[in-house]
């Protein structure tokens, strides 16, 4: 039995962590504050994988309320708690890549002056997050969602003195704004219908959502329930940075690294694929929905991979990386295969947070340089580094046997299998999305740890000369990573404490660092072989997730499913993975055999070169349509609403009504006893008259 | 028999002649102040003539109290006029403007 | 026509007539005369309407009292009448019509509307032997009205106190006892000792230097 005791400590000792390392972090130190935060994920994480050893040994799911907040209308708005299966893979995930994250920390930041305060919001973040997957309702759900959100504003602004960390936490807290719009209306849409909030209520009732319309223009009824998935999905949207509401997610790495890989790239942004799933029994039911999200998801997966091919920056290409593979969990999504997204989200997780971190070790190595046209051949400087690395690629790019080769291909082959409307264009974007993820992972894994050691031709201010120079993506507006600016450059050297610029001698990271990639790297390689059996044909969810018979792709494929070796050998006569090692091998003869074929192929085609350079335009179109729209609509209205009727007419006007009106009277008070008796005596002869002539 | 609309003419007339009083003695507050005693004396004459009409006491009750109130108003009006003349040596109301606006 | 009719008549005539007098007079004492006899022949009227009681009340606090006062403030005042008369004639044309509008109306309001008083007349009653209107007037005053007109004292005792805070006068110089003053008294408020130690002049000292450096 899992008690309530147990959940309300996972919960609350990451929150206790954050508020005592938050407001007393001047009292316990840095030491005190990383050793409180980490001793409350640590408890958060020990009692997840209690809690889901019990429920594999057969413990019922647990869904109770634990406090009533209000009742209103006979809608109660609670707190509580629902532990069943899928919640507690998620919440496993998420402490233990938290965990991870914080130790790698106290490496990472250990000479930021914020020290305190950025462990007290990623342990606040963990709060946020496992109160999003444990809730049992929609409040809930929407009070954690917010509050990830928060704290990813607070962090991607974490270095608040940067002008582009303040930009780019603007930019993701607008656009998940207009996400988390269409997500409050799926809510009211989802209490309209069923006068509830709490999940289990309504998912028996999705059957009644499903028979009515809404008439949103006269004359043209809309399935409500379609209507209401695509306002949570629209949510979901914002917050897993699907196109066209991704435009935050590679800002967002302004951030400090170990968030790019807690927040922005494990845990946060799947979020939004952890709700959809969370929210099957109401999009089964919805065809056109259904559709939707296989057409967006399929869109994400293969143009945002298209991205990570010519940008530099190091953690940038990683972003985009996370874009695409957020994309492939929504498509598996659309088609239905709820686990398989999950499956993914998981394995995903360890993968994306080891090549975040991975990635930050480089940073570290390099002095906060980001441009990866400066690293190469560091694989001997940083051999942990180098061969995390490395298993993290491999399971990015499906090698088989890795974790996300299991995930990846099982995840194409449901697609393929699909039969909703988009499933096709579907399974050619995430099919080619193979080649390019596989193509750009390597790309970046050769650029920074093969070929000459570029680093040490490059003197300071040079790189500040050509970070301007590049063609790639500079859209005025955002530094291109950390260091690319001699500006900026200095107050973060002050911030880390390092002076010395120019040639340096990398060396490798801290045991703090390199213990964690090492933790991540084990369920990279190993945890396909032993969770695609149950996870995504067994019955491991139960009753978690609901699938129509006739979008059941994953027991259709599970007919077929002999045991991981199996799945590797069916998979070994699929194209998909000579697909992947075709990436490999192109990639390794751009940067590695032929370094200057990238040069002339980007100069030959240059149109497609700079279209991807600039992201496909979509920020410059957000910049004039929405930024400048917003202003002009702003100015309109402060111009004629504000200055002219407001000001103008409602209030200088009225005072001048009041003051003209009060000049005209004022000449009645003539302070004369006998002008008041007149008007007294006059006054009684007109009532008198009325009474009269009445 | 005094017949009800004789009485009530009567103060009528009565209540019209102050009327016209304060009109034309307006500069003099002693004079307003007597008009003022006639128009009372006016209503008075009313709640006498419908007490008797209607047989109710009630009617006198109230007389009563208006001369109570008219001696007290009455009173104090004049302390306030013999305060007023000390002050300013007249009682010309149209000196009295203080007040104007 | 009885001879309570004629009476009526000829008292209100009486009455009107001193009323034109009272807004008319050229002196202001004069006006209160007339007021006086205004007062006098309304209770009279009021005798007739059987209202006895009150029409002594009338002349005994009216004229007894309240006009008294107005005669001595009138002839207290030192007040310029012909001043007072500015823009009599000038405003009597308006006055009238006001005063005629105010007439009309109300003889408008009696006979038209009549105000019920035809169907009320049944109710007069011949007064039984031995009515006394004054006891009567009692006891509802002391029964019904008790509270009001416990009010009413409270209200006139207002007035006087009001009436002689308002014009009471401290003049400067004037001899007079203050008990509360009195009372109130202390002995160590009309007595201080102050003791001195006993020293002897010193002899003058050498004048001190004004010392340059000090500063301002």
């Amino acid at each position: 039995m899992i008690s309530q005791q147990t959940l309300l400590i996972i919960v609350l000792a990451p929150l206790i962590a954050a508020i005592a390392s938050g407001l007393a972090g001047k009292f316990i130190g840095r030491v005190g504050a990383h050793c409180v935060t980490i001793a409350g994920v640590a408890l958060a994480c020990g009692l997840s994988v209690s809690v889901l050893v019990q429920l594999l040994k057969g413990a019922p799911s647990f869904n109770e309320g634990v406090y009533t907040w209000l009742v209103s209308d006979g809608i109660q708005m609670e707190i509580g708690f629902l532990v069943d299966r899928l919640t507690a893979l998620m919440m496993v995930v998420v402490t233990f890549v938290s965990l991870c994250v914080h130790v790698y920390t106290i490496g990472y930041m250990h000479e930021d002056p914020g020290y305190q305060r950025f462990f007290s919001y990623i342990s606040l973040f963990t709060f946020s997050m496992l109160m999003l997957v444990m809730s049992n309702n929609f409040l809930q759900l929407f009070f954690g969602w917010e509050a990830v959100g928060v704290v990813s504003y607070l962090l991607i602004g974490f270095w608040y003195t940067r002008p582009s960390a303040i930009f780019a936490n603007m930019k993701a807290f607008l656009v998940n704004r207009v996400g988390d719009f269409g997500f409050v209306l799926g809510i009211a849409g989802v209490v309209y219908y069923t006068g509830s909030l709490d999940y289990a209520t309504v998912f028996s009732q999705s059957a009644s959502i499903a028979s009515s319309t809404m008439e949103l223009f006269p004359g043209h009824p809309w399935e409500a329930i379609t209507v209401v998935c695509l306002c949570l999905f629209v949510g979901a949207m914002g917050k897993s940075a699907q196109v066209p509401l991704h435009v935050w997610l590679p800002d967002s790495m302004e951030g400090p690294t170990p968030i790019s890989a807690l927040i922005h790239a494990a845990t946060m942004v799947t979020a939004g694929i952890f709700m959809v799933a969370r929210m099957s029994p109401l999009f089964e039911l919805s065809e056109a929905a259904l559709s939707t999200v296989i057409v967006i998801g399929a869109t994400t997966a293969f143009f945002m991979g298209l991205l990570g091919l010519v940008n530099n920056d190091i953690k940038r290409v990683i972003a985009y990386s996370t874009l695409s593979q957020l994309g492939y969990m929504t498509v598996a999504l659309g088609a239905s295969a709820y686990s398989a997204a999950i499956f993914h989200l998981m394995t995903h997780a360890f993968f994306k947070a080891l090549l975040f971190l991975a990635a930050g070790s480089v940073i570290i190595a390099m002095h906060h340089e980001q441009d990866m046209r400066k690293m190469g051949g560091l694989r001997k400087y940083l051999p942990i580094t180098y061969w995390t690395s490395v298993i993290g690629t491999l399971a990015l790019i499906g090698f088989p046997g890795t974790a996300g080769f299991f995930s990846k291909d099982a995840l194409i082959e449901a697609v393929e299998a699909s039969h909703i409307p988009g499933a096709h264009y579907a399974y050619w974007c995430v099919f080619l999305g193979v080649f390019i993820t596989a193509f750009y992972s390597f790309r970046l894994v050769f650029m920074t740890f093969h070929g000459p050691e570029r680093f040490r031709h490059v003197s300071h201010d040079e790189h500040a000369a050509n970070a301007h120079a590049v063609p790639t993506a500079h859209a005025g507006h955002e530094a291109q990573g950390h260091d690319a600016h001699g500006a900026t450059h200095d107050t973060h050297g002050a911030d880390h404490g390092h002076a010395p610029h120019g040639p340096v001698e990398p060396h490798e990271s801290p045991w703090v660092v390199t213990v964690p990639l090492m933790l991540l790297a084990i369920p990279s390689l190993a945890i396909g072989w032993v969770t695609i059996g149950p996870v995504l044909f067994g019955d491991y969810f139960g009753g978690a997730i609901f699938v129509k018979e006739q979008h059941d792709v994953l027991g259709h494929i599970g007919e077929e499913f002999h045991g991981p070796v199996g799945f590797i050998v069916h998979a070994l006569q699929h194209p998909p993975v000579y697909l992947a090692l075709a990436g490999w091998l192109l990639a390794w003869l751009f940067y590695v055999k032929k370094p200057e074929l990238p040069g002339k192929i980007a100069a030959t085609l240059s149109p497609l070169y700079q279209l991807l350079a600039n992201k496909f335009y979509f920020d410059e179109v957000y910049q004039f349509l929405f930024a400048g729209g917003s202003r002009a609509l702003g100015t309109a209205l402060w111009r004629v609403g504000d200055v002219a009727i407001i000001d103008g007419a409602a209030v200088n006007g009225s005072a001048k009504l009041v003051g003209w009106l009060a000049g005209v009277v004022r000449h009645l008070q003539s302070g004369y006893l006998y002008h008041y008796a007149f008007s007294m005596i006059i006054g009684l002869s007109a009532l008198l008259a009325w009474y009269v002539l009445r | 028999m005094i017949p009800l609309e004789w009485i009530l003419l009567l103060s009528g007339g009565l209540f019209s002649l102050s009327v016209a009083g304060i009109f034309l003695n307006r500069k003099n507050v002693i004079l307003l102040l007597m008009c003022i005693e006639l128009m009372l004396l006016a209503v008075n004459f009313n709640f006498v003539a419908f007490a008797r009409q209607l047989g109710d006491l009630q009617g006198q009750i109230f007389v009563f109290f208006i001369m109570t109130v008219a001696a007290a108003e009455s009173a104090i009006g004049l302390a306030i006029l013999v305060v007023l003349f000390r002050e300013r040596s007249s009682i010309n109301v149209e000196h009295l403007d203080t007040m104007k606006g | 026509m009885s001879i309570t009719e004629i009476l009526f008549c000829v008292f209100s005539a009486v009455l009107v007539t001193a009323a034109i007098g009272v807004i008319t007079a050229r002196n202001p004492v004069h006006a209160a005369l007339f007021l006086v006899f205004a007062f006098f022949n309304s209770a009279v009227l009021w005798l007739l309407l059987e209202a006895e009681f009150l029409a002594i009340v009338l002349v005994l606090v009216y004229v007894g009292a309240v006009m008294v006062l107005f005669l001595f403030v009138v002839m207290m005042l030192d007040v310029n009448v012909a001043q007072m008369r500015e823009g009599f004639t000038r405003y009597a044309p308006l006055g009238l019509l006001i005063a005629a509008l105010v007439v009309f109306e109300i003889g408008s309001v009696v006979w038209v509307k009549h105000l019920g008083s035809d169907t009320a007349a049944a109710a007069v009653a011949a007064t039984a032997e031995g009515y006394s209107n004054t006891r009567e007037l009692g006891k509802v005053l002391y029964t019904k009205y008790l509270y009001p007109f416990e009010l009413a004292a409270v209200l006139l005792l207002v007035a006087i106190v009001a009436a002689i805070t308002l014009t009471m006068r401290h003049r400067a110089g004037l001899k007079a006892q203050d008990v509360g003053a009195q009372v109130a008294v202390r002995a160590q408020d009309r007595i201080r000792v102050v003791k001195m130690a006993a020293v002897q002049p010193e002899p003058p000292s050498e004048p001190v230097k004004p010392e340059t450096e000090h500063k301002p």
